[in-house]
């Protein structure tokens, strides 16, 4: 099989600029290259704003539970003290303004595009019920209406893959991966 | 019905020994690939997720072989040599479909689950009967495409080798469901997978050549094709034009619509598509093999186009129709005629290797649904709602945890911890196995007793069942922070046994002369397909359920579904 050379990791890598760190943290929870990841995170206006928010936590919860979690590994008493813990943590980062801004811009973005496209495709399907005469218009040579609409539907959906792959790696990944980092430090 | 084309393409024995040969290379080297890769890595990861280690661009063709199955590469073909422009219209909502995949489901779901589909619900609703009614409906899906597909197998096959015995399809069907229960109990997902991506690359590189060949011999001239088509269609200009199998009544035009509405939001339901996305390693990774998807299986929907109206142009409608009702055909005929027509060796030779990208196509998708399905009974009915008592979950939660805790504090006590949830998880697997092995029992008994039934329809409501109980819930766990355990599971159970009972009573199943029971008429349901009122009440029940719902939705479960679903922090 020609194909098995190229399943090798180390292309996969090689194609996905953040498959590294994440391929590690899947293998096994390792610390080193989050930590690496952290300064690199360009959202100063992230920080100011989770880190007022989670800072009580610690102070409030964990005393007991990172005194006790380490010795008493293989126990189950720790358990709603972590679990609150990360739950604290996952609702300070929900509330932080840089998750806010991510949220924003992934709500604004999908969500009008695909009530557009489904009801671009919906009255497609429709106007065949609707309008066949419509349809049966002929427009140029052997192509009529029907014709023009299906294969316009092919553009707009590699159109609106383009437009919704670009939004996301322009105004999404970023933002979204060095809050990924900075969450699972905390959760630490 | 003039058909002034050349060839009588009545099947004679020489090329079907050729297309014999190359199906047991096809599963040559299928069960090669399955004994090879299969020996990599026994753990739950590697049987359900192939490891996670799979390229955007390896997954993105997987996903296309997934998706595109026989009834797409030989049925959609077939539609339009038959009908035209409504074949085509039925093409398009199979691809428009991946827009709601690529942009609502498929970077959360990688996110935020591991396994399956009821993985994502599991996050936040933290019920058992989540689980199950999502495990269940999933099951039901599977099973029910893979009816699907082994009926069209058994039928195609046979059609295929020449022989349209009784015998040689309900041996094939046994067969086809033997094959797939050896892939996946032996290889996993990785072996589906790479089972997936050289079926995509034969369909892909097939379709393409078949596509060049004819715009050739048309000297590149499209119109001139259309213009043929209309010519040697029967049906003249109106081939062209919408209405020659959708617009007999006013009912068939609303069921069509029930089928596109089907089509359109099943997709992103699909459990064996879902799971495809745990086989990258990022979100970003999902979107990029989503894309992947959607420019193939584009691609592949406009080769179909100008193949069936190629079908239809050289070999006319009336001969595609006399050798198979369905169509299924036409483009195996195509290929005997564009290599140089029946008796020349370009023509068999082409034939043959058309045909045997087919049966790579029927072993890979029956693969992909055998897998899905199990996990889904595995992980979800068996590990997450059957075995684990309440507290498991909990105790889940927390050894990932001690797991992070104790790898960073004391690397040593790791080792001594794993045993716990590997052993489990072990144990999931062989439970894993054996359900592969029943339901491809299951689904060869099913499809030995419903090789009657119309293959499109069985897929139609594959699509139906799971936009309605799939996606529903699916899209109110992602999006809506008030929505309960509860609303959920009104929101499974809402779509599916709609979708079910107002199938049993269409006239599919009695009432008309291709029903399941002809002889009787219980019908009172006018449409075969569902999609128009079962959808709608999906969503409509999980509505109900959550505002009823005795208790609140959990803030703190939503938050770190939605932290997690949009940042990838603890993915998998």
């Amino acid at each position: 099989m020609p194909q098995q050379q190229t399943s090798s990791p180390g292309q996969g890598q090689r194609f996905d600029w953040w498959a590294a760190p994440a391929a590690a943290s899947a293998s096994e929870e390792v610390a080193v290259p989050r930590r690496t990841a952290v300064p690199a995170q360009p959202m100063p206006t992230r920080t100011a704003a989770a880190q007022p928010a989670a800072a009580p936590e610690p102070v409030a919860a964990p005393p007991a539970v990172s005194a006790a979690a380490p010795a008493v590994v293989p126990q189950e008493p720790p358990a709603p003290a972590s679990a609150t813990d990360s739950t604290e943590v996952y609702r300070a980062v929900q509330a932080s303004a840089a998750f806010q801004d991510i949220r924003r811009s992934y709500r604004l973005f999908v969500l009008p595009i695909a009530g557009v496209f489904l009801s671009w495709y919906l009255m497609y399907v429709a106007a065949q019920a609707a309008a066949p005469a419509l349809m049966r218009t002929r427009v140029a040579g052997p192509f009529n209406v029907a014709w023009l609409l299906g294969l316009s539907q092919f553009l707009s959906t590699f159109l609106l893959t383009w437009l919704y792959a670009r939004n996301a790696r322009t105004k999404r990944d970023r933002a979204a991966l060095g809050l990924r980092w900075d969450t699972q430090d905390q959760l630490r | 019905m003039t058909t002034a084309t050349p060839p009588p393409v009545a099947p004679t024995g020489d090329h079907h020994s050729l297309a014999i040969v190359l199906f047991a290379v096809v599963v040559l080297v299928t069960l090669g690939v399955t004994l090879w890769v299969g020996r990599r890595g026994n753990a739950a990861e590697d049987f359900y997720a192939g490891g996670r280690d799979f390229t955007p661009l390896q997954n993105g063709f997987a996903l296309s072989g997934d998706y595109l199955s026989a009834a797409s590469f030989l049925g959609v073909a077939g539609l339009i040599a038959l009908y035209g422009y409504d074949g085509v219209l039925y093409s398009i909502g199979f691809l428009v479909a991946w827009l709601v995949v690529l942009m609502l489901v498929a970077e959360l779901v990688r996110n935020a689950g591991r396994y399956t589909l009821a993985d994502v619900l599991a996050l936040r609703l933290r019920r058992r009967r989540v689980r199950a009614a999502a495990g269940g409906a999933s099951v039901v899906v599977t099973l029910l495409y893979l009816v699907a597909q082994m009926v069209g197998a058994g039928s195609l096959v046979a059609l295929l080798l020449g022989t349209n015995s009784p015998h040689a399809r309900t041996w094939t069907i046994i067969a086809v469901g033997a094959l797939m229960v050896v892939y996946v109990t032996i290889g996993g997902m990785r072996a589906t997978t790479w089972i997936q991506i050289i079926k995509a690359v034969l369909l892909t590189a097939g379709s393409v050549l078949l596509t060049v060949l004819l715009v050739v011999r048309f000297h590149g001239d499209l119109g001139e094709l259309m213009r043929q088509a209309a010519q040697h269609s029967g049906a003249g200009h109106r081939y062209l034009e919408p209405g020659l199998k959708y617009g007999a009544s006013f009912t068939s035009r609303l069921d069509f619509f029930s089928l596109g509405l089907a089509l359109v939001l099943g997709t992103a339901g699909l459990p064996h598509i879902l799971s495809r996305f745990y086989t990258v390693p990022t979100a970003r990774a999902a979107r990029r093999s989503t894309m992947w998807a959607i420019g193939l299986v584009g691609g592949f929907y406009l080769m179909a186009i100008a193949l069936g109206l190629g079908a239809t142009a050289l070999v006319g409608s009336a001969e595609v129709r006399h050798a198979n009702s369905a169509g299924n055909t036409a483009v195996p005929l195509l290929a005997l005629v564009l290599g140089g027509g029946n008796g020349s060796t370009g023509g068999v030779v082409l034939f043959a290797l058309i045909s045997a990208i087919a049966f790579a196509t029927i072993l890979a998708v029956v693969a992909g649904l055998t897998l899905a399905s199990s996990a889904a009974f595995a992980h979800d009915i068996w590990a997450g709602a059957w075995r684990n008592r309440p507290r498991r979950e909990r105790a889940r939660s927390l050894r990932d945890r001690l797991r992070r805790r104790s790898a960073e504090a004391l690397p040593a006590a790791r080792s001594a911890d794993e045993p716990g949830p590997g052993a489990a998880e072990q144990q999931e697997v062989v439970v894993a196995r054996i359900a592969a092995g029943g339901i491809g029992a299951a689904a060869i008994v099913i499809s030995l007793y419903a090789q009657q039934l119309n293959v499109a329809f069985l897929v139609g409501l594959a699509f139906a069942v799971a936009a309605s109980s799939n996606l529903p819930v699916l899209l109110y766990t992602l999006f809506w922070s008030r929505f309960t355990a509860r609303g959920a599971v009104w929101s499974v159970y809402g779509g599916l046994v709609p979708a079910m009972v107002l199938v049993f009573f269409s006239p599919v199943v009695s009432g008309s002369k291709a029903a399941l029971f002809p002889g009787v008429d219980f019908h009172w349901f006018p449409l075969e397909n569902p999609g128009i009122i079962s959808i709608p009440l999906g969503f409509l029940a999980g509505w109900i359920g959550t505002v009823t719902s005795p208790e609140p939705a959990d803030a703190d479960r939503f938050a770190e579904l939605e932290v997690r679903a949009l940042t990838g922090a603890g993915a998998a």
